[in-house]
């Protein structure tokens, strides 16, 4: 470990979340030895696509993994300003969740409850942590409001959910999730539910509410156009695993892992003309059974025999820019560049 | 691979649609006593044609009306006016039987291979089944292989598969009945982006070999950049521009295809793009801003009097070069 600790707000140390599957005739390995650190003030994104566990692991930090089926196994840390929180007890979880940790989640519909109004669902917050009254906290929800940018505030903080747009239901989720002023928010693929025009104006407007507020972000997206625009470093995760760290610019401009390449030569792009584009074969294998040695290896163009045999650790790929910006990728080619001439 | 040769000048085109309305009704308030509300212009005089062989890409965000245009004009839902031309011939007049037959030139996949399929036929009882229908002598085999699914699938049910093979089943049903027309209602949305580019490259390869025609419908600028030859922006069921895929990338007349345009995230943490953030929300199709639709949104620092009151018609910018566009201000795009 070459990052500081001290100066992490939020560290991620072997975390293994697990399930039972249906009929109890396996384990899905779901998260499976993850380690990140979150420092204060940046956004770090967790990139992969569906399968690859960036969402079990948003939810195993404030512990809202359902118990059976999941389970977080023994010898995980999930430790928040030098506490674990996997050991605390539950009044004292609830103190800091949607308190010091907030979250919002993909589906604002499904996350509200219809039969209250915005502004009750927004001040709830303030009145469990804060202890603010309800005419204080009325008013801080109006407050919010405006901050997300939701016109004529003081009446639409009486509506219900039904009666706004998918958009501004994602406004009112990012108001309640920052009424206590959070230091860390999570955020799991925000905009995907919502068309382009109005994913930019949400992002943007978690761009500048990090930049006033100063909050530490946790992206979670598939989207790599999202996680170019909007993050500072980059997690890309594939079968439960950490496959590749870096710095966002360093991994974007040298991607190591042949996953995160593949991945990139797998998005259409507006500013390229029409072309094939590179399909990544196969797809992501089963949590019950993930493939022995490197878990990419049955899809990846270069592996040999050693990648099937022996699963690789996180390896320094060089490049780093200095402390907590270190390039590191789950792959023998590290090891071997030469390989990766070859195939070309 | 070599690049597929140009296609040849064709004189009528494959489809041509004109005008095309569909309109919902309104409830009534008050248990249907109440009075009448205006109807839903879902689709407000659509026209575009495509010629054989070629792919339109139809973009817009939802409820602009895209969807229901692909499914009116297969007569999945009768349109409210306007009319579509197959190969010449009225698809709206036609009887139920001539409609039966001409289903089979004409076929769709549809966005959500999970709801699509029947979950309790296997996949080769959802393959098999149009070809005894139609009584033809293709085998389900051949189709698969197609589609590059392994014989294996054959037995699978729907649930047993993951959603890129499952959207390769929902293509080789389309390709069962040998149709010249596809329309592809956002056929990769739910799927991830590596599975999303095989399916792609599957369509593009489908097109070569059988001269398929698409219609592809889509809210991902980018996604059609890769499919299509046209392309055509919906805003609020209309038609806002239309042009050549090079065109209108290079060179986006219509201030809300600019502002979609600079909305996709682009891949690449260094391009620093003149960014358009479009305020407020697309408005409700049952009561349309007058004047231009896209008014009340418009960014363009040309938006005039003009804009809230006069209706701007899709009119070709420069005349002759085949790019048409809704604006007053066309020929002044915004940078």
């Amino acid at each position: 470990m070459t990052a500081t600790p001290a100066a992490a707000l939020l560290r991620v140390r072997d975390l293994k979340t697990y399930f039972v599957t249906e009929h109890g005739r396996g384990t899905a390995r779901a998260v499976d030895e993850v380690s990140f650190d979150l420092y204060p003030g940046e956004t770090l994104g967790i990139v992969g696509e569906s399968g690859c566990g960036k969402t079990v692991t948003s939810l195993s930090i404030l512990r809202l993994v359902p118990e059976p089926p999941g389970h977080i196994l023994p010898g995980s840390l999930i430790e928040f300003e030098g506490r674990n929180l996997l050991a605390l007890a539950p009044p004292e979880l609830r103190s800091i969740r949607g308190n010091q940790i907030a979250m919002i989640f993909q589906e604002p519909m499904t996350s509200l409850n219809p039969v209250f109004t915005v502004g009750d669902q927004i001040a709830e917050a303030a009145i469990i942590h804060q202890r603010l009254s309800r005419r204080a906290a009325r008013a801080r929800a109006i407050e919010m409001l405006k901050l997300v940018g939701i016109p004529d505030p003081e009446q639409r903080v009486d509506d219900y959910p039904h009666q706004m747009s998918g958009g501004m239901r994602q406004r009112v989720m990012i108001a309640m999730a920052l009424i206590c002023h959070p230091k860390v928010l999570i955020a799991d693929e925000p905009t995907t539910a919502l068309d382009v025009t109005i994913q930019a104006q949400i992002l943007e407007l978690l761009d500048r509410l990090q930049h006033e507020l100063g909050m530490a972000v946790l992206l979670i997206t598939h989207d790599l156009g999202v996680v170019a625009g909007h993050t500072d470093r980059v997690v890309v995760m594939y079968a439960g695993r950490v496959v590749e760290t870096a710095s966002t610019t360093e991994l974007f401009e040298h991607p190591t892992h042949p996953y995160t390449e593949g991945l990139l030569a797998a998005v259409p792009r507006v500013d390229t003309p029409r072309s094939r584009l590179h399909a990544i074969p196969g797809q992501v294998p089963a949590a019950t059974a993930w493939p022995t040695g490197c878990r990419f290896h049955p899809r990846c163009p270069y592996a040999w025999e050693k990648c099937v045999a022996q699963e690789p650790p996180l390896l320094d790929a060089g490049g780093g820019e200095g402390e907590g910006g270190r390039h590191t990728a789950r792959c023998w080619l590290v090891t071997e560049p030469e390989r990766r001439q070859a195939k070309r | 691979m070599t690049a597929p040769p140009a296609p040849p000048p064709v004189a009528a085109p494959l489809v041509d649609v004109r005008d095309l309305v569909k309109h919902y009704a309104a409830e009534r308030r008050w248990f249907g006593l109440g009075r009448p509300r205006p109807p839903v212009r879902a689709v407000d005089g659509v026209s575009f044609t495509i010629p054989s062989g070629r792919t339109l890409g139809l973009v817009g965000e939802s409820g602009s009306g895209k969807t229901t245009v692909g499914r009116t004009m297969l007569r999945l839902q009768e349109a409210t006016g306007g009319r579509v031309l197959f190969e010449g011939r009225d698809v709206f007049a036609l009887d139920s039987r001539a409609l039966r037959a001409l289903r089979r030139r004409m076929q769709i996949v549809f966005q959500d291979p999970y709801s699509s399929l029947n979950p309790r036929m296997t996949v080769q009882e959802t393959l098999r089944e149009p070809l005894e229908i139609h009584g033809l002598a293709g085998t389900v085999a051949a189709l698969l292989d197609e589609v590059g699914l392994d014989a294996v699938f054959a037995k699978r049910y729907p649930h047993e598969l993951s959603g890129g093979q499952r959207q390769r089943v929902g293509i080789a049903r389309a390709l069962s009945v040998e149709p010249q027309f596809i329309v592809c209602d956002e056929p990769v949305s739910a799927l991830d982006v590596s599975v999303q580019a095989q399916v792609l490259n599957l369509l593009a390869d489908l097109q070569a070999r059988r001269r398929l025609t698409y219609l592809f419908i889509a809210h991902d600028l980018a996604v059609v950049r890769h499919i299509a030859d046209d392309v055509a922006v919906m805003y609020l069921g209309k038609i806002v521009e239309r042009a050549p895929a090079a065109e209108i990338y290079a060179l986006p007349r219509h201030p809300y295809t600019r502002a979609l345009l600079s909305a996709v995230p682009e891949p690449d943490p260094k391009a620093k793009k003149n960014r358009i953030v479009l305020s407020g929300d697309v408005p409700s199709p049952a009561m349309p801003p007058p004047g231009c639709p896209f008014h009340p949104r418009c960014p363009h620092p040309l938006k005039s009097a003009r804009c809230r009151t006069e209706v701007p018609p899709l009119r070709e910018v420069p005349a002759g070069s085949g790019h048409l566009a809704a604006c007053h201000y066309a020929e002044q795009p915004m940078k």
